[in-house]
C-alpha cells in the first residue's frame, strides 16, 4: 500500500483554481520529484501534502489515515517540511535552529532535555555540519542553510521529507552535494517529495517524476519514461533533447544550443543560435 | 555557562540597585540602616538602628519600596512584552504598543480622570481600555479572516489611531484647569502616585505574566521562523500567539496603570539584551526582564533626584534612551538582520 495518497484534491485561492483533481500515490523510500513551470501549483500541492493547506475537495492520507484527522504534533513527527524561501530576521545559532525540530516531541510547557541536545548533535554529525553549531544561521551559505534545515527535519524524527525547491539558490557544487545527501537518506528508507526547476535533478536522483501544468498532472511515472522532449515541451514550452550517456544516465540539452561538431578549440562560434536576438 | 553567568550577574546588579535606591532620597538613610531594617523585619533579628523604626518603616516600606517595585515591574513588563512581540511579529522595530494597548490605556486613564475622582476607577478604566484596544486590533484582523502577522499589525495601527484621536477628544473636553494638566502629566509617565496598595494588587499578575512569557519563550524562536514553518513543526501558531498577546497586553496595561506612558523601554531594552546574550529567546526573554528592571530602577532614581522637583519618568527614558540607542545602533544590528 502507498505510504501517502493524494486523492482527487482540488484547491483554489479565492476563485482562482490552483489544483484541479490531483491524485498521486507515494511509496515508502521513494524520491518523487515534482516538475512544473512557475505558478503551476507545485508549492500548493506540497503544502497540501503536509497539511498546511486544507484541500477544497479530496483527501490526503498518510498510511491510510486522513491527515486532517491527525493531530498537528503527531503529523510533524512523521512529515517534515523544508520550505523554499527561508525568512530569518534573527541570527539564531545553527544549533538552536536544529533544536527547534524537537518541538513536536515536547509538551506544552517545555524545556529541551539532554536527549534533545544529543539528538541534535547526532544529526549534525551525520550531515557533517557539526562545525557550524555555534554559527549564526543568517551568516552561513545557502548550501549550509539547506543542510541545517535537513538536519532539523531529521531531528524532528520524520520519515517523510517534503522539500520545496531545495536546490534553488545553491551553487552548482552545493546542488550536487544536496542531491547526494538526498540519495543517501533515501537509501536508508526516508521518503522524499520535492519540487525542482531542473529536470536533470529528477533524472539523476528521483525514482519518479510527477509533472504538473496549470494545476493538473500531465505525467506521472518513472523518470526515464516520463522526462522526455514531449513532456518538457508541454511543461516549459522549450525544445529540449534528453540524451542518454554511455550508461543509464541521462542529461538534458536544449535544442537552441548548436553543437559545432568535434573541432575543439578552433574558432568556436557562439553557442546560442537563436535568430533575431542579435543586438547589432 | 556564559548565559548563566550573565543572568546571575544581572540579578546581583538588580539587588544592589534596589538597595542603593532605598538609600537614595531626600531623607538621609544609611545603607547599614536599610540592611539592618530588613534583617529586623524579615528575621526579627536584633539590630541597632540609628533612626526610629517607625519612621524608617514609613520611609522604606511605604514610600521608597513601592516606588522601586513599581519601576522594577514596569521595566520588566515593557521589556519582556517588547522582546516577545519582536520575535512574534518577526520585526525588530516592534514595541509593546504595536497592537494599540498603550493608546487604549491612555485613553482609558484620561476618561477615568474626567469622569471620576476615584483613583481606583482611573486604574480600572485604564486597564480595561488597554485590553479593549487590543481586542479591537485582533478583531479587525479576524474580520479579514485569520490573524496573520500583517493583518494584526494593521489592526493595531487602526486601533491605535482610533484611541489616540479619542484621547484628543477627551483632552479637548476636559476641564483645562484641573483635569487637562493631570492627564498631560500622566501621559508623560511617572511613578509619583504609586503606593503600597497598587503594588500589592499588581504584583501577582505581573509576576505571573512575566513567568508565563518566560516559560513560553521556547515557542518564540520557532514563531519567528514564520507561520508555515512553525505549523509544520507541530506548533499551534494561532493559539500560542493569542496567549502571548493577552499576557503582553495585560503587562503593558499594568505599566500604564502604574506609571502612565513610559516610552522606548520596550523597544531598546530587547536590543541591548540581544547584544549581550544573542537572539535565542529562551535566554533573551529573562535577560530582557532583568535589564529592563535594572534600567527603570536607575532611571527612576535620576528622575526623583536630579532636580528638586521631579522630572516625569517617561521624558527621561526617552532622553536617555534615544542617544544611547543611536550610539549602540551599529552594534545592535548584531542581534538581527
Amino acid at each position: 500500500m502507498a505510504l501517502m495518497e493524494v486523492r482527487r484534491v482540488t484547491f483554489a485561492y479565492k476563485d482562482k483554481p490552483v489544483l484541479k483533481d490531483v491524485s498521486v500515490e507515494i511509496c515508502e523510500g521513494e524520491v518523487v520529484t515534482l516538475l512544473g513551470p512557475n505558478g503551476s501549483g507545485k508549492s500548493t500541492l506540497l503544502k497540501t501534502i503536509i497539511g498546511l493547506i486544507r484541500p477544497g475537495q479530496g483527501t490526503v492520507r498518510l498510511a491510510g489515515r486522513d491527515i486532517s484527522s491527525i493531530p498537528q504534533k503527531e503529523l510533524a513527527r512523521q512529515i517534515a517540511y523544508v520550505p523554499q524561501f527561508h525568512r530569518s530576521a534573527f541570527p539564531y545559532r545553527v544549533f538552536d535552529v536544529i533544536l527547534m525540530g524537537r518541538m513536536p516531541h515536547k509538551t506544552f510547557f517545555f524545556r529541551y532535555s539532554q536527549e534533545d541536545i544529543d539528538i541534535a548533535r547526532t544529526v549534525m554529525d551525520r550531515l557533517s555540519i557539526a562545525h557550524l553549531a555555534g554559527r549564526p544561521y543568517t551568516e552561513i551559505s545557502g548550501g549550509e542553510r539547506q543542510l541545517t534545515l535537513i538536519a532539523r527535519a531529521l531531528a524532528q524524527g520524520a520519515r517523510v521529507f517534503v522539500m520545496d525547491e531545495p536546490a534553488s539558490g545553491l551553487d552548482y557544487g552545493n546542488q550536487l552535494k544536496l542531491l547526494e545527501h538526498i540519495t543517501d537518506l533515501s537509501g536508508e528508507g526516508y521518503t522524499f517529495i520535492k519540487s525542482t526547476h531542473s529536470p536533470e535533478h529528477a533524472l539523476w536522483i528521483a525514482h519518479r517524476a510527477v509533472m504538473i501544468r496549470k494545476g493538473a498532472i500531465i505525467a506521472d511515472g518513472c523518470c526515464d519514461d516520463v522526462v522526455n522532449s514531449e513532456t518538457l515541451l508541454q511543461l516549459y514550452n522549450t525544445r529540449v533533447k534528453v540524451v542518454r550517456l554511455n550508461g543509464s544516465l541521462r542529461v538534458c540539452v536544449p535544442e537552441m544550443l548548436k553543437d559545432n561538431g568535434a573541432e575543439e578549440g578552433t574558432g568556436r562560434q557562439p553557442m546560442f543560435v537563436r535568430s533575431g536576438t542579435s543586438r547589432r | 555557562m556564559r548565559t548563566g553567568f550573565v543572568i546571575t550577574g544581572l540579578a546581583c546588579a538588580l539587588v544592589v540597585a534596589v538597595l542603593v535606591s532605598l538609600v537614595l532620597g531626600k531623607y538621609p538613610v544609611g545603607i547599614d540602616d536599610v540592611c539592618g531594617f530588613f534583617l529586623w523585619k524579615a528575621f526579627n533579628a536584633s539590630v541597632n538602628l540609628s533612626i526610629d523604626r517607625q519612621l524608617l518603616e514609613n520611609i522604606l516600606l511605604n514610600i521608597r519600596l513601592p516606588r522601586i517595585m513599581a519601576a522594577l515591574f514596569v521595566g520588566a513588563s515593557l521589556s519582556i512584552s517588547g522582546a516577545a512581540f519582536q520575535a512574534m511579529f518577526i520585526n525588530p522595530l516592534v514595541s509593546p504598543g504595536i497592537l494599540g494597548v498603550l493608546a487604549g490605556a491612555s485613553f482609558g486613564a484620561a476618561v477615568g480622570m474626567v469622569l471620576s475622582k476615584s483613583w481606583f476607577f482611573v486604574q480600572a478604566s485604564c486597564f480595561l481600555f488597554g485590553f479593549l484596544a487590543v481586542a479591537a486590533a485582533v478583531g479587525v484582523a479576524r474580520l479579514y479572516k485569520g490573524n496573520s502577522i500583517i493583518l494584526l499589525i494593521l489592526g493595531g495601527v487602526i486601533s491605535g489611531a482610533l484611541f489616540t484621536s479619542l484621547l484628543s477628544i477627551v483632552k479637548y473636553l476636559a476641564d483645562p484647569y484641573n483635569q487637562l494638566p493631570a492627564i498631560v502629566y500622566w501621559l508623560m509617565g511617572g511613578l509619583t502616585l504609586v503606593d503600597a496598595g497598587v503594588i500589592r494588587n499588581t504584583a501577582i499578575p505581573v509576576v505571573a505574566g512575566v513567568g508565563l512569557v518566560i516559560s513560553l519563550s521556547g515557542y518564540l524562536n520557532v514563531l519567528s521562523m514564520g507561520d508555515e514553518e512553525a505549523r509544520s513543526m507541530g506548533v499551534p501558531v494561532e493559539r500560542i500567539r493569542i496567549i502571548l498577546i493577552v499576557i503582553a497586553t495585560m503587562l503593558s496595561a499594568i505599566t500604564v496603570v502604574l506609571a502612565g506612558m513610559v516610552g522606548w523601554v520596550g523597544l531598546i531594552i530587547p536590543h541591548i539584551s540581544r547584544m549581550i546574550v544573542g537572539p535565542d529567546n529562551r535566554v533573551l526573554i529573562p535577560v530582557s526582564a532583568l535589564v529592563g528592571a535594572l534600567y527603570l530602577v536607575a532611571v527612576d532614581d535620576v528622575s526623583r533626584l536630579l532636580f528638586t522637583t521631579e522630572i516625569p519618568l517617561g521624558i527621561i527614558t526617552s532622553l536617555v534612551g534615544i542617544p544611547f540607542f543611536a550610539v549602540v545602533l551599529k552594534r545592535a544590528g548584531k542581534g538581527w538582520s
